[in-house]
């Protein structure tokens, strides 16, 4: 049983990222830096276990939407729709390019002489949650694959003499500690969001942590109902910004000081500006504004940008400093 | 009843709860543990995993022989599943890759109910995967030093295990009461932040360890109770000494957060008031290993584990590089099968084999274990610049700036080269890996960020660091490269004794030990006036000698780049 997502003590940054990109999945997936131990993928299982249950078509394979079916290699169209828990998938690491992509089925390909595709990890996270822990440990190219996928919302598949395509459109979610081994910076920039975790240096919410956790080892489904309430209320909050988010106004003056932003703390390319606009429109949904301003692009620069700034080997001064000093400079 | 086994034991008390144990060092407390834990898990699953354990055995999956003699599909269970409810010990856990241990730490995310044991036989520069000790509640002590006569005495009978087991086994932890929560949860919070132990899980486990501790002895938590907790859980993964108040150095730089726990007043003031007990710290104290001690007191962070036990390390060449051809062999532990290259290993074969089987049997390609090929490629080693710098005498202070400095630019770029970099420095009496070998930036900087100098020479030491550092790399399949930075004046010999002849005549030794290995390498002087002594080393080692008078860091950079990769930066 997952922890409540509203239970989590303090890490507000990174439930704000995960909310906003559960708003608007568009923005990309979300990197967390932190030590093991944070709660890191806690608050991603959170997050899909609150979400809603899915419309999907029963026993597919792909978790293809009712209205995506035609595009389903298994052809599933003409079953029936169940209602399915939102797919959380929790990579491995040293997972294979194979087991990720899907693969020939062995099975079949050797035993009956058929050619048939096995959907991997891709399939089933379609539609939810990929989780990668440690992804700075992980193969580049296995890192370069799960961006493109995900950026790009289908997995083609051409090896083996198979040409498979199917949907896969989810949240990619990374997490590592950069003291073990860094993500290069092309693939870091393909982030949508990023967010740096610690335990709360704060003696209250530690005894707080402590306190939740064994509530909740006690007697799970009595803590899960001790926080329904709460829970039920953020996923009526995502709920009304995934509707509001078409309508939420971008004001000129708030691309402009996206753009001022960007300059002044030398981010590298246009993603910067794109990731800025739609974190701070789905932000503003969140918090049911009709238009996005700049205390939204305020609030959302820090996890927009920290990971695109360019690392200046002889500058002591961390990411989050640089855009805070920027931010004060240009927006007082 | 000493630490490990108390911890033992409320370990089959509460297994799902508190994880595992790590087990440090061989030692006849650790055999005393280990029967302890059989006995207490008799008639459960006990399963070893050995260090070279491949996927499928892991998790299960495809028995790709068994199903195709068998024609139709068969799985085998892995070793995670049946360990389920019972015991998992891994032997060696030092050496664990790092690809197996993230499968073992899923399982236990998971919840797959086992206890883990992870019995490090590995030296201060080895460790289990930090994935897997972090997961574990307890670390322990496998060698008790303390007492031999008592150490005889734990060697026990299975028969006297299971009484030191007693009912522990059998309470569940739904019985624990929640008495005297409030103020041990406290305690925990504050011994925590003052130990700087950030990890939430190690909290929970303290937390756990107090309650059941106090319920074995049947009372409420007390003082003793979280004492056990803070040997065990929370003291061994200290990244920090708690300030004293007679203490005259620098705070450390989390100082405005965290509260000086020597000084039992101000604490009382800020906190709970009998958060912190001294009595409670003073065992927590005790129980950092000596390492780990040492390396706090030197301003860096716990000893973590080199290259994550293997992660940065090379895989077999299956998985990735320029293709190869096939070889005969089964699609396990990442190997992919070439299928056309099994299909054409096996059609010559099929009207032999159809001709052996019955009449009747179905229509099929007969394919035996012996047809399956796999893929191969080629894959070139990763390479690890080794710099060995001399940090004594007068020119320590700039040697060492411009190694940090050509360090830092190589890591900068090490993602474009698939490079690591590792540093030594040689001073004084002795030599040090300052940086073991990594590919992060962020990593080297918070080690270089005060590096000593001054002293003696000991080249000879330095030297010999350097090659063994080479050689235990190169046998992980990484191909070293050593720079020395030098000017080549030992003046402090193999034993750390004074004397420019007898030093002299080491550093000698030891470079044409260096040259015997084979292992490729730079010296380089970087002296206002060089001298022939680095470059007589430099031929001893028969490495390539540069001398750089007033080189900066992107000098030295581009010069063991040039050499290393074979083209200028």
């Amino acid at each position: 049983m997952a922890f409540p997502f509203s239970a989590i003590v303090g890490q507000d940054e990174m439930k704000r990222a995960l909310l906003i990109s559960a708003v608007d999945p568009r923005i990309g997936g979300v990197m967390v830096f932190g030590d093991r131990g944070t709660g890191k993928s806690t608050a991603a299982r959170a997050l899909s276990a609150l979400l809603p249950p899915m419309v999907a078509i029963a026993g597919c394979r792909y978790n293809c939407a009712p209205d995506e079916a035609d595009r389903c290699p298994d052809q599933c169209g003409a079953r029936k729709t169940a209602k399915v828990p939102v797919p959380f998938v929790d990579l491995p690491l040293g997972a294979t390019e194979d087991r990720v992509l899907g693969a020939l089925d062995l099975e079949r390909a050797l035993g009956r002489g058929e050619k048939a595709f096995e959907p991997g990890l891709l399939a089933r996270a379609h539609r939810g949650y990929l989780y990668i822990d440690e992804i700075n440990l992980l193969e580049d190219h296995l890192v370069d694959l799960l961006l493109d996928v995900a950026q790009s919302g289908e997995n083609l598949v051409e090896r083996e003499g198979l040409s498979v395509r199917h949907p896969a459109k989810f949240v990619l979610i990374g997490s590592g500690n950069p003291e073990e081994g860094e993500l290069r910076p092309q693939l870091l920039d393909r982030f949508g969001l990023s967010v740096e975790v610690k335990t709360p240096q704060d003696i209250e919410q530690r005894i707080e942590i402590m306190r939740r956790c064994d509530a909740q080892e006690r007697d799970a489904a009595a803590f899960a109902a001790d926080w329904a309430e709460a829970d039920a209320k953020i996923v009526k909050r995502i709920a009304k910004g995934k509707k509001a988010l078409p309508k939420v106004a971008m004001p000129d003056e708030t691309l402009q000081d996206a753009a001022s932003l960007c300059i002044a703390v030398g981010a590298d390319g246009l993603r910067g500006e794109l990731t800025l606009m739609r974190a701070a429109r789905a932000y503003a949904a969140l918090e049911g504004a009709k238009s996005a301003e700049r205390k939204h692009l305020r609030a959302i620069a820090p996890m927009a940008l920290r990971h695109r700034l360019r690392r200046d080997v002889l500058d002591e001064t961390g990411s989050t400093a640089r855009i805070d000093r920027a931010l004060t400079e240009l927006f007082g | 009843m000493t630490d490990t086994l108390m911890a033992a034991r409320l370990l089959a008390a509460a297994p799902g709860r508190l994880g595992g144990i790590w087990l440090r060092g061989a030692g006849p407390e650790r055999e005393a543990a280990l029967a302890l834990l059989m006995a207490a898990f008799e008639g459960r699953a006990v399963r070893r995993v050995p260090v070279h354990i491949d996927e499928e055995r892991l998790c299960g999956g495809l028995d790709v022989a068994a199903s195709l003699a068998a024609g139709h599909r068969i799985e085998q269970t892995g070793l995670l599943q049946e360990a389920a409810g019972g015991l998992l010990v891994v032997p060696m856990a030092e050496r664990l890759p790092a690809l197996v241990a993230g499968r073992i730490a899923q399982a236990m995310d998971a919840g797959a109910g086992f206890a883990l044991v992870l019995l490090d036989d590995g030296g201060e520069d080895e460790m289990p995967p930090v994935a897997l000790t972090e997961r574990v509640a307890f670390w322990c002590e496998g060698v008790n030093a303390r007492n031999d006569t008592e150490a005889e005495n734990l060697r026990l009978s299975r028969a006297k295990s299971r009484d030191l087991i007693g009912t522990g086994g059998a309470r569940s932890l739904d019985a624990l009461g929640t008495n005297g929560a409030g103020e041990v949860v406290a305690s925990l919070a504050n011994l925590s932040l003052a130990l700087g132990v950030d990890s939430a899980r190690a909290l929970l486990f303290a937390q756990t360890a107090t309650r059941l501790h106090a319920q074995w002895h049947s009372r409420d938590a007390t003082d003793e109770d979280l004492a056990f907790a803070a040997r065990t859980v929370l003291g061994p993964r200290a990244t920090r000494i708690p300030q004293q108040a007679d203490d005259a150095q620098p705070p450390p730089p989390e100082a405005e957060d965290e509260p000086p726990p020597g000084d039992a007043e101000s604490e009382q003031e800020q906190h709970d008031p009998d958060a912190l007990d001294d009595l409670i710290l003073a065992a927590a104290l005790a129980s950092i290993p000596r390492d780990v001690l040492a390396r706090i007191g030197e301003g860096r962070s716990a000893r973590r584990a080199s290259g994550a036990g293997g992660a940065g390390r090379k895989r077999a060449s299956q998985l990735r590089g320029r293709p190869l051809g096939s070889r005969p062999g089964l699609p396990r532990g990442g190997a992919r099968l070439a299928l056309i290259d099994t299909l054409r290993a096996a059609v010559p074969w099929q009207e032999i084999r159809r001709q052996q089987e019955a009449a009747d049997a179905p229509k099929r390609l007969r394919i035996r274990k012996g047809d399956l090929r796999i893929r191969r490629f080629e894959e070139r080693a990763e390479a690890l610049t080794i710099f060995a710098v001399d940090a004594s005498g007068s020119s320590a202070l700039a040697r060492l700036a411009e190694a940090k400095g050509a360090v830092e630019l190589m890591l900068a770029q090490s993602y474009v080269k698939r490079a690591q970099v590792a540093l030594i420095a040689f001073r004084g009496t002795g030599a040090e890996l300052l940086l073991p070998p990594t590919r992060s930036l962020t990593r080297a900087k918070k080690v270089l960020g005060e590096l000593p100098g001054g002293g003696g020479t000991p080249l000879a030491l330095g030297l010999a660091a350097a090659s063994e550092l080479a050689e235990t790399q190169a046998a992980r399949g990484r191909t070293p490269f050593v720079a020395l930075l030098t000017d080549g004046k030992g003046n402090i010999d193999r034993q750390g004794q004074p004397g420019r002849a007898q030093a002299g005549a080491d550093a000698l030794a030891a470079a044409r030990r260096f040259a015997a290995a084979g292992t490729q390498g730079v010296v380089i002087d970087i002296s206002a006036r060089p001298q022939p002594e680095a470059a007589a080393i430099a031929a001893a080692m028969r490495a390539r000698y540069l001398a750089l008078p007033r080189a900066d860091a992107r000098g030295v950079e581009q010069a063991v780049s040039a050499l290393q990769f074979g083209k200028t930066a």
